[in-house]
């Protein structure tokens, strides 16, 4: 037997060898050398922390007391290892990328850098996790209480096992201050802590394969003995409960993604995305190998040892009992490094939480006058951390001492497996759906959390320790159907399958029902994107905009979080790639964001970016800056749709412009032929009269027919003059507005039979026919006869001159068009041409040669004047086959048909 | 950017199909693993104890075959090969 100071001492040598391996590692990887420390090897191996004490000591005993059941524990993250396709690649992909430092840096981060969620997911690790390191200090101080049981009393009997579980939980606290707060910025890793667990992983490995290959072959006879063994066992009389079998296998499967030392050493100390393609099948086979003998240790173990002995430690009494000292040492190094190796990696990554969570957030508060001038934040958050590491293995300490260190070693696992597996709805909603919100993660959790606590966590302490016996037989307040362990009367399952159904499944309804009914905030659907569409835009993060942040201010503060040397060198590479000397770099939103995921790897992603937020002056985020660029993008648009508008506006105008001028250079050039035509107008007469009352005047011996003759002549022309003058004179007339009306009832028949006789006939040529409707013109109108009958008869007139069909007939219809009475006059003629149409209308207009037309051109604009007095209208109505008016009149003029 | 191509060279189309091979691995796993909670009644025998263990040493030498394959084949720079089919990759002939 080996005596007890000597195995203290081999501890001891064993611990410090751990130091100079941890030492040295951390050495080479400052050094950038031993590129060995950073092979996807040592990553597997690092992942070993899955198997604590817990598994080296309590599988077996496990296995001794419900048979296959154990291995559900390593089936499940075998099948999440090799799963990694699915998940593990993008959690990793997604700490790399986010700087995630713990478990709940990722979720807080993934909601909207929510404190809130950031600070439950720490309680729920903190809880969940203190059972399980108070397991280790037991099974720690059990196996050396085997020792000291089994050798000769002296000085180092073990009288206070509770002294022996607090030393071992000081020198854990002081190994892991030493080696997991040595440097802050989580992107260079704990090289040193992680290969110390790499070597641990070895030992404990080689040491529970040994005790295996000891048992089958010296003392089970070989392996098929050993089968044989085994079904002779009370093991093989032990079924598989198919609810536990399956709820186990998804409780470990979750464990590994939500377990805070897992997530650590799985995705904070991942060093290359690579190493994940090895790990998915080395990790399996690693714990392939330490469930490989666990049943017939077990199976070998019930029948040797004598009845009552603690299956749990079979490892470790087998070997004792055969008297093999030197196998029994190793597997006690094995449960040894089991049990630290789980203990260090925990409570690195809880007083990471902790301090990132709940003690920077608290400290920020409380200085939110400036962070940047009281104190030193490096100092403070190194402290943070190592009180928080103090504060974790006391508590598991205090755990260990008010349980008393009784109960089996698989339930404990279990139980804190349950516990920390509440945040994986939120980790994977948070990482495969966009829809995922706060609110949504905020409701899983505490339902989760708290039904855990009520159905598993509570009623694990024993009846009448938390609990009260009532309370668990009948229910609160004597309500059956919610008694902890049989909620809605389901007594016949298994204690714990029934707390994680019921636990999993309202976590997962509550986080699914308020994400849908949730609408999130800008933030958190920005970073949502950013999670779930990892891989589309690795290189990202949400951004600052340019502030007023001052580049002095953020060195201050980098330095004293990153320590000067660091945050040095960081502003000076930012400040050269922006083609800049010194330290002081632009504060771009690059730069911002880059020192804000530098920062992130300190403190944590929320506290980075309150730190940053205070120097910038905008603790909220740059959403509102984004919503201000999207309005003014929206103002943009408006501004150059008014522009749009205003140009088509102009080119409206313009189009017009160009029309009325067109006009007006047509109704110039008419005017000049006008006044020569007009002046020849007026000449011809006057020349006439003029002549002719000069021979009148001189010529005294003339013949009375002749005078008569020449005085005729003369009055015809002063006529022509006057009719010529009447013309303008109305015209002008009309267009001032000086016109006065004289309104009676008219009959249309008899105004259509004067005009038609007053235009006269065609001097000369063939009469033209006139095809009226006597019944349609039967109407009354109240209106200027005389006035309305001028119209028709320049209308007639005009008919008359211009028509040049061969047979010229005009049409006179009658029709009613809208309640007005329309009087349409169309002949037969080739019409005006379009160009001309819209000048008809105009003063001194004409169309045809001036000396036909024999006319000053002012009749149509006559006509429209006296129409425009009369209320109704005249048009030109294209496309009728010839020259065709449409004289409209208002219907007051059009009373009583 | 330039769509996706709906076809993918032979290199490409390999890539993906190791993927999915790599995603229905521990659909396959999962099945393996549920027999014994089928055959709950027996109890643990050593036909039992065999079966389960090499299942679970096939599936680690399957997912040791997968994973070597799309370690090599993925880009060095680790991004998704699905996310990239277009991008070839550099001179690889496996």
């Amino acid at each position: 037997m080996i005596a007890f100071d000597m195995l203290v001492a081999i501890c001891l040598f064993y611990v410090a060898i751990l130091f100079g391996v941890a030492f040295l590692a951390e050495r080479g990887g400052r050094r950038g050398s031993n590129a060995w420390l950073r092979s996807p090897l040592v990553y597997t191996l690092s992942l070993s922390v899955y198997c604590t004490a817990w598994t080296f000591y309590g599988a077996v005993g496990y296995a001794a007391r419900s048979g296959l059941e154990f291995v559900t524990i390593y089936l499940g993250p075998t099948l999440v290892l090799i799963g990694w396709w699915w998940t593990l690649r993008k959690l990793v992909r997604i700490g790399k990328t986010q700087r995630i430092t713990s478990i709940a840096d990722l979720i807080s981060s993934r909601y909207g850098k929510s404190n809130m969620l950031g600070v439950i997911v720490t309680l729920i690790a903190v809880v969940g996790t203190t059972p399980y390191i108070a397991l280790q200090l037991q099974s720690v101080t059990l196996s050396f209480a085997v020792f000291a049981a089994a050798g000769a009393p002296g000085p180092w009997q073990l009288v206070d096992l509770n002294a022996a579980a607090f030393s071992v939980a000081i020198g854990l606290a002081v190994f892991t201050v030493f080696f997991g707060t040595r440097n802050l910025d989580a992107n260079e890793r704990h090289h040193g802590v992680v290969t110390a667990i790499a070597v641990e992983a070895v030992v404990k490995l080689i040491a529970l394969l040994a005790v295996g290959i000891f048992v089958v072959w010296g003392i089970g006879g070989g392996a098929q003995a050993t089968l044989d063994r085994i079904e002779a066992s009370p093991l093989a009389g032990m079924p598989v409960a198919p609810g536990r079998w399956i709820g186990l296998t998804f409780l470990a499967g979750a464990a590994i993604l939500t377990l805070p030392r897992m997530f650590q050493v799985l995705v904070v100390e991942n060093e290359d995305e690579r190493h994940l393609a090895t790990a998915a099948w080395a990790f399996p086979g690693y714990v392939f190998l330490m469930s490989l003998f666990v049943v017939p240790i077990a199976a070998i173990g019930l029948a040797e040892m004598p009845p009552g002995a603690n299956p749990d430690l079979f490892v470790l009494t087998l070997p004792l009992a055969q008297g093999r000292d030197g196998l029994a040492t190793l597997a006690f190094l094995g449960g040894f490094s089991s049990a630290t190796s789980m203990v260090i990696v925990a409570a690195i990554a809880l007083s990471t939480m902790v301090s990132n969570h709940i003690v920077m957030p608290l400290f920020l508060h409380w200085t939110r006058s400036g962070a940047t001038m009281s104190g030193d934040v490096r100092t403070l958050v190194l402290r943070a951390r190592r009180l928080s590491i103090g504060g974790v293995l006391l508590l598991g300490y205090l755990y260990y001492r008010l349980t008393g260190g009784s109960e089996a070693l698989a339930e404990i696992g279990l139980i804190s497996f349950a516990g920390v597996a509440q945040v994986l709805p939120a980790l994977l909603g948070g990482i495969l759906w966009r829809g995922a919100t706060r609110a949504g993660a905020l409701a899983g959790l505490t339902v989760g959390f708290s039904l855990w606590a009520y159905t598993l966590f509570l009623p694990s302490f024993g009846e009448g320790a938390v609990m009260s016996a009532g309370l668990l037989a009948d229910g609160p307040w004597g309500i059956g159907w919610l008694r902890p362990q049989g909620l809605f009367g389901l007594d016949g399952l298994d204690p714990l399958v029934h707390a994680v159904v019921f636990s999993m499944g309202a976590n997962a309804l509550a986080f699914t029902l308020v994400s849908l009914f949730d609408f999130p905030g800008p933030m958190e659907r920005l970073q949502a994107a950013q999670f779930v569409n990892v891989f589309d835009h690795s290189p990202a993060g949400q951004g600052w905009s340019q502030g007023r942040a001052e580049a002095e201010d953020l060195l201050l503060m980098a330095q004293r979080i990153l320590g000067a040397d660091d945050a040095q060198r960081l502003f000076q590479r930012a400040a050269a790639d922006q083609g800049k000397q010194g330290y002081l770099p632009d504060t771009t939103p690059e730069f911002l964001r880059g020192l804000e995921r530098k920062l992130a790897g300190s403190v944590g992603a929320a506290t980075a970016h309150a730190m940053v937020g205070q120097i910038v002056g905008r603790s909220s985020v740059s959403v509102e800056d984004l919503m201000k660029v999207a309005d003014e993008t929206a103002q943009m648009m408006e501004y150059s749709s008014q522009l749009e508008a205003k140009s088509e506006e102009l080119a409206r105008t313009a189009r017009q412009l160009r029309e009325v001028n067109e006009k007006l250079t047509e109704l110039s050039v008419q005017k000049d032929a006008f006044l020569s035509q007009i002046s020849h107008e007026l000449r011809t007469p006057m020349t006439s009269i003029r002549a002719f009352s000069e021979i009148l005047m001189e010529d005294d011996a003339l013949p009375p027919e002749r005078l008569a003759d020449y005085s005729r002549i003369i009055h015809q022309e002063s006529m022509r003059l006057t009719r010529l003058l009447d013309d303008l004179l109305d015209l002008s007339v009309l267009e001032n507005g000086q016109v006065s009306l004289h309104p009676q009832p008219v009959s249309l028949s008899d105004l259509l039979d004067r005009s038609v006789a007053a235009a006269g006939g065609r001097s000369g040529r063939a009469p033209m026919a006139i095809r009226r409707d006597p019944a349609a013109e039967r109407v009354d109108l109240v209106t200027d006869g005389d006035r309305l009958s001028q119209v028709f008869i320049n209308l007639v007139s005009n008919a008359q001159k211009y028509c040049d069909a061969a047979d010229p007939v005009l049409t006179i219809s009658v029709t009613e068009v809208e309640g007005r009475v329309a009087v349409d006059f169309v002949d037969n003629g080739s019409g005006i041409p379009d160009r001309s149409q819209s000048i008809i209308f105009e003063k001194f207009s004409r169309l045809s040669d001036p000396r036909k037309a024999g006319g000053a051109g002012l009749g149509l604009a006559i006509c429209r004047e006296i129409m425009v007095r009369l209320g109704g209208s005249i048009v030109y109505l294209p496309g009728r086959g010839g020259a065709a008016f449409r004289v409209t009149l208002p219907s007051r003029c059009a009373e009583a048909a | 950017m330039a769509r996706a191509p709906l076809f993918l060279a032979r290199e490409g189309y390999r890539r993906r199909r190791l993927a999915d091979m790599a995603r229905l691995l521990p659909v396959l796993g999962a099945a393996l693993f549920l027999v014994p909670a089928l055959d709950a009644r027996d109890g643990l025998g050593s036909g039992m104890l065999i079966y389960l263990f090499s299942a679970w040493f096939g599936l680690i030498l399957a997912s040791a075959f997968v994973s070597a394959r799309l370690a090599r084949a993925a880009p060095s720079e680790g991004a998704d090969p699905s996310a990239e089919p277009a991008a070839e990759p550099p001179e690889e002939a496996s």
